[in-house]
């Protein structure tokens, strides 16, 4: 860890002007990953501009389209238990619990969760070779011990996963990222912002260098009614997913109106096929149907060894989702799933 | 009122509200002034050779002192023996900073000093180390075939080896009714401890060393400083107060304290080295082994081969052993074994004691393998455990001094409601999850060695003991207290149990379950000495009372002595101690286990774990829904401190089972996961229904307390009580730990 200046900006232009004058400075929110980095010693920055002191963008809001603006610098804690989304996204509150731990969720912000990196076991090893890290040294991964890695949208170069449970959620929910820059602002759809590595993993997502997300925008329809948030992990708490599961259902008697299914754990983003959803507009919301959806979602899954069983256990894992989704109380806190 | 006895009595801690308030300074926390701090500095390759380091420009850095590596090191020790402590295998101990050779990933190679522990820390991160890499081997499974006899050394006193083959193992084997052949694989597991590793020197005016350090024994890293840096061991303080947490990691000095005392030496100043989570896993670790058991019965389940063969992990440069194979035998009476255990030696650091070393590994394959057993015979798996039962340890043909593991089975058994089970595979449900029930036992030797205790009586006519003893944790302060305080007679609150300290009476390394009936001994012994020597002196004083008036006439209670024939008769501690030309009286005695006696038994701790688990049969999540362990551990001195102890060791039996693994990557030589976010042990929500049973055991062999150790007994038997629970669910055997979800789909 290197010595950095510190400063703390009063407001969003304040901040964005400081870190685009220096290509060595980056944005301090919660700093729950941030601070990993710096003691890593995978992040040296000259620069860190602290962003938690800006009054605006904290606050969980209704929009005028009948969405819910979340505050890029509220917390994870305070949006997992903020009313609005209880009641309205409760598959969103759900996913962020799932995720670290209390502590963590109290500092986390709700911009800095999208911006997290990969858990990859090289990554963090700054003595291994790793494209994520280190452009052109190779990916460590791919015949290394891979338990965590993806399965799908992987590339030869990496094969890292995004370990966001927040953000399955917001995939499902199809929420839009707004951002900030020097030359305006913008907004990107969720599928749109993150990325798959390609061959330029180490870009993880489409966020240009000084801009800033300044809140994620949920759209009106929130599957209170039939949603389930499944997280398989390695032990009960403070584990990231092997393999998570957000479903949102829209029913209509015995009918599914409308389906989403995202996957996380999986990839190098959140995974969200349209034709398995579109498979089950229509369908009667049964097991066989479900699995079918899921045998879409997989196309052209491959394993690396360690993790082959996360192809499987995907499959399994949206089948029992939905079927949770259907009667949300079952769902239990916590790592067990229910039916 | 007559004193009642502390001992047996659940006294809450007498450290614990330090604790929790965070008022309990560990080695790291002590501050001096114009402390420096250093930082180590790893080795990135598993083996070869450092070619150059470049220090002139960390040098250049601002707030630092100095750069310490092999190039300009002081002149240290140059034989081995020098080098070995207590707790040592044979071999030659790793010495840091030796010359310019590499032999295992992580290993220290220099040591930057700053004015800071951050300026220290980045100073090290930018260190360029140029390396010539060598070939290496860290891999147990595929150098399997390099499997050799360990060296015997001084080690094996403690740890034997295997007994020799008895009967005609493979005929008896060949010709059973019943016969299972199972492999078992371990992986490696780091200790982990909260605490981290760290050692603060502090650099005297007169020069002399008072160090704080993480330890298990005080006195043992006295010993390696002295003989290390050629001091006189009186110039060199070794102080461990409070231990946050163990398991073995500190048996040994580690290089923290080789780096912070070689540093406050060189630069006469004091000086703090700290690791981080990550240099923990640069040590000592419990060893992978992969195990291969072979056992037969007859139809009626009499036990009548029993085969076990272990290959273990060691490092190129000691042979650190444990005692894995020998514990079927001395449970279950065959007549013919045959017992294997070898050692392969790899490129990594030498292993180390890790909380029921040996024990905890061999249990997990002789008890699924006797799991096997039943399920091939169709009996009940306690009730093979029954007809195998023995009061006699055929191993070395004498008896146990005392063994209640019949009632730790059928408490256990009792109260967890084991004939609710069904004995049929995959024949319990509740909702959509499978249910499986499991049970194991588990032993540990009882052992006690030599160690030394003060005893002094104050002008208050309060008692001070003290030995060189440390407190991992495990609540010796508050149990030696008791035991102290019931010598005398007195209130919890006029005893001061002093200890932590080098300077104190001897005391050995903490391990291996043997503190308390090793130091209550002594305490024992120092108590009755200070009875002697105070009825002596009452009864010299100017009409007492007391005069010629024998042990047998009088009790000790209420701070004084009391003449049994006349309860009014009372000589108080105080006014004996006032009558004193130096104002105190004390003794210094030896607790020393009676050989002659002991030779006779053998002596052990039994435990008896049964295990609910749930499965998930779709997703195949297992949650162990209840465990109880019963323990038959002799006389229990605090039986609040005790059942933690068990608790604790069954928490780690969850962990061992499901989730603890370092995970190595051996085309790097290196473990991957060295952090406490991917390195798994259980958090709160794995962990549901425990409970523990003590059980009557009365042993007047043992040692004079008739206690047994209890810090690894909660361990060993539940990795195999779980995984039998799995099997009994699902009907799928699973013999590598730990077992993941996923295996189950």
């Amino acid at each position: 860890m290197n010595n950095f200046n510190y400063t703390r900006a009063g407001n969003i232009q304040e901040a964005m002007s400081l870190v685009s004058q220096n290509s060595d400075a980056g944005f301090l929110a919660g700093g729950t990953n941030m601070v990993d980095l710096l003691k890593y010693n995978l992040v040296h920055p000259e620069l860190l501009v602290d962003i938690n002191h800006i009054p605006e963008h904290r606050g969980i809001l209704e929009t005028e389209d009948g969405g819910v603006q979340l505050g890029a610098f509220a917390t994870n804690a305070e949006t997992a238990y903020h009313p609005l989304i209880e009641t309205r996204y409760p598959l969103l509150s759900r996913a962020i619990l799932a995720g670290a731990s209390a502590q963590i969720r109290n500092m986390a912000t709700n911009g800095g969760n999208l911006l997290q990196r990969t858990r990859c076991y090289y990554f963090y090893d700054p003595n291994t070779p790793c494209n994520k890290r280190k452009p052109g040294s190779g990916c460590s991964a791919i015949g290394g011990y891979n338990r965590i890695m993806a399965i799908l949208g992987a590339s030869e170069d990496c094969i890292a996963v995004f370990p966001s449970d927040m953000c399955v959620a917001l995939s499902a929910l199809d929420a839009v990222v707004r951002i900030d820059g020097v030359d305006g602002t913008r907004s990107l759809p969720f599928a749109e912002f993150h990325r798959l590595p390609g061959n330029n993993p180490e870009r993880d997502n489409n966020l240009q260098p000084g801009e800033i997300i300044t809140s994620i925008d949920l759209p009106e329809k929130g599957f209170e009614k039939n949603y389930s948030y499944l997280k398989l992990r390695d032990r009960s708490s403070y584990a990231f997913a092997l393999v998570s599961v957000a479903t949102g259902l829209d029913l209509e008697g015995d009918v599914i109106k409308e389906a989403r299914i995202a996957l996380g754990g999986v990839a190098h983003k959140p995974w969200r096929i349209k034709d398995a959803e579109d498979f089950l507009a229509g369908k009667s919301p049964s097991a066989e149907n479900f699995a079918a959806a899921a045998k879409i979602i997989l196309n052209g899954a491959v394993g690396y060894g360690h993790n082959n069983f996360k192809i499987d256990l995907a499959k399994r894992a949206v089948v029992r989702n939905c079927l949770m989704a259907l009667n949300p109380e079952s769902q239990q806190p916590g790592a067990h799933p229910s039916i | 009122m007559s004193h009642k006895l502390l001992t047996g009595q659940p006294v809450s801690r007498i450290e614990g509200q330090q604790k929790v308030t965070g008022a309990a300074r560990y080695a790291g926390d002590y501050h001096v002034p114009e402390l420096l701090y250093g930082y180590v500095v790893n080795s990135t390759i598993t083996k070869g050779k450092i070619l150059e380091i470049d220090t002139e420009q960390i040098k250049a850095i601002k707030g630092v002192i100095e750069v310490f590596t092999h190039k300009n090191r002081p002149s240290l020790a140059w034989f081995d023996l020098q080098y070995a402590d207590m707790d040592a295998p044979p071999g030659s101990p790793f010495r840091p900073l030796q010359n310019a050779d590499i032999k295992y990933n992580g290993q220290p190679i220099a040591l930057v000093v700053a004015e800071t522990f951050e300026i220290a820390r980045y100073a090290a991160s930018i260190m360029a180390v140029r390396y010539e890499e060598q070939h290496f081997f860290t891999d147990l499974e595929s150098n399997k075939g390099k499997a050799r006899d360990p060296k015997k050394g001084l080690a094996t006193f403690l740890k034997p080896l295997p007994a020799k083959p008895k009967g005609d193992f493979g005929k008896a084997f060949h010709n059973a009714a019943a016969q299972v052949s199972a492999e078992f694989i371990h992986a490696a597991e780091h200790h982990n401890p909260i605490e981290l590793f760290a050692t603060t020197t502090v650099y005297e005016e007169d020069g002399k060393l008072t160090i704080y350090d993480k330890t298990q024994g005080t006195i043992n890293c006295q010993l390696y400083v002295g003989n290390v840096f050629g001091l006189h061991y009186k110039n060199v303080r070794v102080i461990s107060p409070y231990v946050g947490g163990a398991f073995g990691s500190g048996l040994r000095p580690q290089y923290q304290l080789f780096m912070s005392v070689m540093a406050a030496l060189q630069l006469k100043r004091s000086v703090r080295v700290t690791l981080d989570r990550q240099q923990m896993f640069t040590f000592g670790h419990r060893p992978p082994t992969i195990q291969q058991t072979r056992f037969a019965a007859d139809s009626q389940g009499k036990v009548t081969a029993l085969g076990h063969e272990a290959v273990a992990e060691t490092s190129q440069h000691e042979d650190y052993t444990e005692v894995v194979v020998n514990w079927s035998n001395m449970l279950y009476p065959a007549p013919h074994t045959s017992f294997d255990y070898k050692l392969v030696p790899l490129d990594v650091f030498s292993p180390l004691d890790m909380r029921a070393p040996g024990g905890v590994t061999g249990m997990h394959a002789i008890e699924s393998s006797m799991d096997q057993l039943a399920y091939q015979l169709k009996i009940d798996p306690l009730a093979l455990r029954l007809i195998n039962y023995t009061d006699f340890d055929v191993t070395a043909d004498r008896p146990y001094s005392s063994k209640e593991l019949r009632e730790c089975y059928v408490q256990g058994a009792e109260k967890f409601g084991w004939s609710k089970r069904t004995p049929e595979p995959r024949s319990m449900r509740r909702g959509h999850k499978l249910v499986g029930y499991g049970m194991a036992t588990g032993i540990w030797e009882a052992m006690q060695v030599l160690a030394r205790v003060e005893a002094v009586m104050t002008a208050e006519g309060k008692l001070e003991v003290s030995s060189a003893i440390t407190d991992i944790g495990t609540g010796t302060l508050t149990v030696m207290t008791q035991i102290a305080a019931d010598e005398l007679g007195l209130a919890l609150e006029d005893v001061t149990f002093c200890y932590g300290e080098s300077q104190m009476p001897f005391a050995p390394v903490q391990g291996g379950s043997f503190t308390v009936s090793t130091v209550g001994a002594a305490v024992k012994a120092a108590g009755k000495a200070l009875r002697k020597k105070l009825l002596k002196k009452a009864g010299n004083m100017p009409g007492s009372p007391l005069k010629s008036v024998s042990e047998k006439e009088v009790v000790f209670e209420r701070g004084g002595i009391i003449l049994k024939s006349n309860q009014n008769v009372i000589v108080y501690f105080k006014d004996i101690v006032a009558a004193e030309k130096k104002k105190v009286i004390k003794t210094t005695n030896t607790g020393v286990p009676n050989v002659f006696k002991l030779k006779n038994y053998t002596r052990a701790a039994h435990s008896a774990a049964f295990v609910e688990v749930e499965v998930d049969e779709e997703l195949g999540t297992i949650q162990v829904t209840r465990a109880i362990t019963a323990v038959a551990a002799g006389n229990i001195i605090n039986p609040k401190t005790a059942r933690s102890q068990i608790l604790g060791g069954m928490v780690w039996g969850i962990s061992k089972a499901l989730f603890e693994e370092t995970i190595s990557d051996h085309r790097f030589g290196k473990y991957m996961n060295q952090n406490l976010a991917e390195y798994h042990i259980p958090v709160h929500a794995d962990i549901h229904e425990l409970d523990v049973i003590f059980v009557e055991e009365k042993d007047d062999i043992v040692n004079e307390l008739g206690s047994k150790g209890i810090g690894e007994i909660g361990l060993v038997a539940m990795p195999p009580a779980i995984a039998n629970a799995i099997y009994h669910a699902t009907g799928k055997r699973f013999n590598q730990l730990p077992i993941h979800f996923d295996q189950l789909l």
